[in-house]
């Protein structure tokens, strides 16, 4: 697979059918792996993928990053997790299609966190999106490498996220209070939850807007729940559950209960889910005059 | 129950957010025509209910809002044609999350109110000014201020 991988990779850049590849590679020590940029076609020998590519790249397709931008035509390495991101990013208008190129992989399943790895990929270590996945055969991309993959989602999804989904929703209002408060007291500001996401792709994150003071910049409980209130109201019938967030989150919050969350109301509401249509508008910025409406007096 | 004898006399604030072209109308309505209501709710006109931010009613409740009430143009009489649809579809997402996270739905309400509609409006402020009064002060926001 890798050898297709690197294949493909020089002879785009030899083409110079693209400026620069987006791909993993390993660190220094060889026990992680890094995004790396590929922009010399002797260079790709670099490129790997394993359970330990973990990011998802799609975050270097957007605006926050003119740097790459400037580069080229990028082509990337994506899982169909990835893929899912940069679908939403052409349905919103971000992207064209012309302007990557998709290596899709076919993958597996990846760790949770790098520092699980022990040499083999086992069900524990790996995060709810890949039990539940349904894109391990790339659905959008221009070319696909490695081994087809036998795997049928289950019917139901099922996951730590899924139970303590359904254990929330069976507390008291108090209950789920304090629930969400012990996690987002910790909330330390950093916006790396913000930072890991391709989908806030914002110039002006409304974090910055102090013209009012929309979102209190200090980590304190008040600021704190605003601002992950307002994450997830901003990403909802956007997210596709990649978990980024959470992986990036060095405090621990569990982001991806609250997000996941709301891909299940959305997905109840509206017949939405994001990621697999390119020319789907999404959920929030269209309407139907039927929509339901029985909270509203 | 121990914060109402606590705080004898405690009357709840309500923050309203409605838009200008309907609710804002049925509440002057209800003024004109002399009708009472009660005096907790503060009004706060916009120009649509489209134009209404998730963030305005968190941040109603981080300024010690008891409770919110957003409201507007029925369907299919927005002054801007399609302004409350996006709203609508907006609230649907809000109030699911508002709920995960604990805030009482008792003190989120969302109505629609037309410009003709005084007893409507009057109504819906004495029922829910009622229901916030049960459920006391806002403390778990307020809380968070220490």
């Amino acid at each position: 697979m890798e050898k297709e991988l690197r294949e493909r990779a020089r002879e785009l850049l030899e083409s110079g059918e693209v400026g620069v590849v987006i791909g993993y590679g390993w660190n220094r020590r060889k026990r992680r792996t890094t995004p790396v940029f590929i922009r010399k076609p002797e260079e790709a020998e670099r490129l790997v993928f394993n359970p330990l590519c973990v990011n998802n790249l799609s975050v270097y397709l957007t605006r926050k990053y003119p740097d790459i931008q400037k580069l080229g035509r990028a082509a990337i390495v994506a899982k169909g997790c990835d893929i899912k991101n940069i679908v939403v990013l052409m349905a919103e208008g971000q992207l064209k299609r012309d302007d990557v190129y998709i290596i899709g992989v076919r993958c597996n399943g990846v760790v949770y966190r790098q520092e699980l790895w022990q040499g083999e990929l086992r069900p524990e270590i790996m995060p709810v999106k890949c039990h539940n996945c349904d894109v391990r055969e790339p659905h959008v991309a221009d070319t696909v490498v490695g081994e087809p993959v036998l795997f049928t989602p289950p019917e139901e999804p099922v996951g730590m996220v899924f139970d303590k989904i359904r254990e929330i929703d069976a507390m008291s209002p108090e209950e789920r209070w304090q629930f969400w408060m012990d996690h987002f007291s910790r909330c330390i500001k950093c916006y790396a939850c913000r930072q890991v996401c391709s989908l806030c792709y914002c110039e002006r994150c409304i974090t910055e807007k102090n013209m009012p003071q929309w979102i209190e910049t200090s980590a304190h409980p008040r600021g704190n729940l605003a601002w992950n209130l307002i994450r997830a109201m901003h990403l909802a019938g956007r997210c596709t559950f990649c978990g980024e967030c959470e992986r990036a989150c060095p405090v621990n919050i569990p982001l991806n209960i609250i997000n996941q969350k709301l891909v299940l109301v959305v997905k109840d509401a509206f017949e939405h889910r994001s990621g697999y249509d390119p020319d789907t508008h999404p959920p929030l910025i269209v309407y139907d005059t039927e929509d339901k409406e029985d909270f509203i007096k | 129950m121990e914060d109402k004898k606590t705080e004898e006399g405690w009357e709840p604030k309500i923050m309203a957010f409605v838009c200008n072209w309907c609710t804002y109308a049925g509440a002057d309505l209800a003024g004109t025509s002399r009708m009472h209501y009660s005096p907790n709710v503060r009004i706060v006109k916009l120009p649509c209910t489209g134009r209404i931010d998730p963030l305005f009613v968190i941040k109603a409740f981080e300024n010690g809002a008891d409770g919110v009430l957003v409201s507007g143009c029925h369907p299919g009489d927005c002054h801007y044609t399609s302004g409350n649809y996006h709203a609508r579809r907006r609230w649907i997402v809000f109030k699911s999350l508002m709920d995960f996270v604990g805030i009482h739905p008792g003190r989120l309400h969302f109505s629609w109110v037309s410009a003709s509609e005084a007893i409507k409006w009057v109504d819906l402020i004495d029922r829910i000014t009622e229901e916030i009064k049960k459920l006391g002060p806002f403390m778990e926001y307020r809380g968070l201020k220490k």
